[in-house]
């Protein structure tokens, strides 16, 4: 901040100070457009939640619809269509923890085992690919693999012997293609915080290991884990926190009226309700529910994450 | 005795290594067989059966597609959105992260607190879209741009490594007359160009695969893009306009190449970008914490 050597002078450090006072309404300036973008971008879409207290008139708008008070959110609660989607969320949440979280952590442990760069670097490079393509590619190419009508994989199902599988309208295999299309596009990216984690790792501690007689287990056991303990636990706290978040992207991708069962979500639902159905109100009152539970749940898991002596991420 | 003790990790690497380029093929396969597919020729296809190579380099397909002008539109429209958005991007988050890395600016710790809480809490959906509605962007090209023309994180990120810069190379500037926009051109800028190279990639990589807005917010099928049309083709299973076009020519192509050839031609520009991507992004990723 200070910077002695430049402002020693009294009389320069005055006219200085008195000019960048001045000039600092460039600054302000500057913040204008950015200020403006989030006010009406962000803020005004804040406070256009109050049309969930309303019955949304289109023709009127928001100063001239009718105010209905909690009705919507009793309703809500009352819908049985209302827990399915609170259901599948979470359930779709809790197997990405189970199967998707650890993936990342295998992955760069094992990276961290390969002592030749140039191998390392090629695997790094390929799998950190995925997370660059677009979900609709993705989406679209988990159709043609995996379609009854020429999909590669029917084929081979059929030539083993088998019926051909309904992979993409089934309620059987909704999830798993959910989890499975995530791990193919993140799990090889989410790699990069553990290996940073990883490099910090002093040397000179699996040598010491090595003379007391540690095998690569117990290297790993004592030496890595323990290097990526909190990096783990940051990023499970931080999943926690986005528990009724899904990604709108992905699922609205794969979802057809068939799998509304298993994969109806918060966002697809409020989509297809809402801006596809017209019902404003309601499904501004759906999402409010789940963008509050959410800020709970974030904050939350901040707060935990302190209590266990980390940093926190916000 | 020396082999023996050399055997046990031998097999520990051996099998690690194995796993890893499991790992790596699993994450190729998709991509070979779509491009593979899509360059083969239509009795082969038609055979069924993995197509790892084709028999013959048949470029029907992609002449299908480069010839449709629905597709092509598409194309131009996804390529104007990534330019303009991108730029958009920058100039916005620039000009919004520097005053905010002045600390001696008022008001500052309020106006990041407003940028943080964004990231937690949002409006939702519909207020979203009856805001764009009320500023009667529905249906624009900037509807798909606007909404996310500043990210958070990335502005906070900036900010931090705007805050990284020596302070006395913009004072003396200052005391030499410079104004504060000047600064920010002659020096900063040019000292922040890697933090900006990843940035700009990784916003031009976003509006490229963007799908949900243009969804969203456009219902004008001439201001589509590429990411809209693809779903239309793939997984609504309509290319009888392609199909249509076929019949007319003596070319002979099937739905399933045409499919992939569209996805390899939304792919292969991200691909050409990834070398570049790829030097970035661990700084990018990792660069500084979100803190205010």
């Amino acid at each position: 901040m200070n910077q002695p050597s430049l402002l020693s002078r009294p009389e320069l450090a005055r006219g200085v100070r008195r000019r960048s006072s001045w000039k600092d309404w460039e600054l302000y300036m500057m913040l204008i457009p950015g200020a403006l973008f989030f006010i009406l971008f962000r803020y005004f879409p804040m406070w256009g939640i109050i049309i969930s207290f309303q019955d949304y008139n289109p023709f009127g708008g928001i100063w001239k619809s009718e105010w209905v008070g909690l009705q919507h959110f009793v309703a809500l609660l009352q819908y049985d269509g209302f827990w399915r989607i609170f259901r599948n969320s979470i359930v779709l949440s809790m197997l990405n923890l189970i199967f998707f979280f650890p993936m990342p952590i295998i992955i760069a442990l094992m990276l961290n085992e390969v002592r030749k760069r140039a191998f390392k670097n090629t695997i790094q490079s390929i799998i950190y690919m995925p997370h660059f393509i677009s979900w609709v590619v993705v989406a679209g190419i988990t159709y043609l693999l995996l379609g009854t009508q020429g999909g590669i994989v029917n084929e081979f199902v059929v030539k083993a012997g088998g019926e051909p599988i309904n992979f993409l309208t089934s309620n059987e295999w909704f999830r798993t293609l959910i989890v499975s299309q995530s791990i193919w596009k993140e799990a090889g990216w989410g790699t990069i915080i553990f290996l940073a984690a990883l490099s910090g790792v002093d040397p000179q501690l699996y040598e010491a290991a090595v003379v007391d007689g540690a095998n690569r287990w117990r290297q790993i056991w004592h030496i890595t884990l323990p290097a990526i303990r909190s990096t783990i636990l940051i990023m499970l706290i931080l999943r926690l926190g986005h528990i009724l978040d899904n990604g709108f992207e992905q699922i609205f991708l794969m979802l057809s009226a068939t799998t509304y069962e298993v994969g109806d979500v918060f966002e697809t639902y409020v989509y297809r309700e809402g801006l596809v159905g017209g019902n404003y109100s309601y499904t501004t009152a759906v999402g409010l529910f789940k963008s509050v539970i959410g800020l709970i749940m974030v904050v939350a898991a901040n707060r935990l994450a302190k209590r266990f002596g980390e940093e926190g991420v916000y | 005795m020396r082999q023996y003790r050399l055997t046990g990790d031998m097999v520990f690497r051996g099998i690690n290594g194995f796993l890893l380029v499991l790992c790596g093929t699993a994450t190729l396969f998709p991509f070979l067989y779509v491009l593979a597919v899509s360059l083969s020729p239509m009795e082969q296809v038609m055979r069924g059966g993995l197509i790892l190579w084709p028999e013959k380099f048949t470029w029907d397909s992609y002449s299908m597609i480069f010839s449709n002008s629905h597709f092509m539109q598409a194309l131009w429209m996804t390529i104007s959105i990534t330019v303009v958005g991108t730029i958009t991007n920058l100039a916005l988050t620039v000009l919004m992260a520097y005053p905010l890395s002045k600390t001696r600016l008022k008001g500052r710790r309020i106006i990041l607190f407003l940028v943080l809480f964004t990231m937690l809490f949002s409006g939702g959906m519909i207020p979203g879209y009856l805001v764009m509605k009320w500023l009667g962007l529905l249906n624009s090209f900037w509807s798909v741009i606007m909404p996310g023309a500043i990210s958070a994180f990335n502005l906070i990120i900036l900010k931090n490594f705007f805050q990284g810069i020596p302070e006395a190379l913009e004072e003396s500037a200052r005391i030499d007359g410079c104004s504060h926009f000047g600064v920010l051109l002659k020096i900063v800028l040019p000292l922040s160009m890697p933090a900006l190279a990843t940035f700009t990639l990784f916003y031009a990589v976003g509006h490229w695969n963007q799908f949900f807005q243009s969804i969203m917010y456009v219902t004008n099928s001439s201001l589509w893009p590429i990411q809209v049309i693809l779903r239309q083709m793939i997984i609504e299973g309509s290319t009888e306009e392609y199909q249509a076009a076929i019949a007319n020519e003596s070319i002979q192509v099937i739905p399933m190449t045409i499919k992939m050839a569209a996805i390899v031609v939304a792919t292969v520009p991200i691909l050409l970008v990834y070398p570049f991507l790829q030097k970035h992004f661990a700084k990018g990723v990792l660069l500084g914490s979100v803190k205010g």
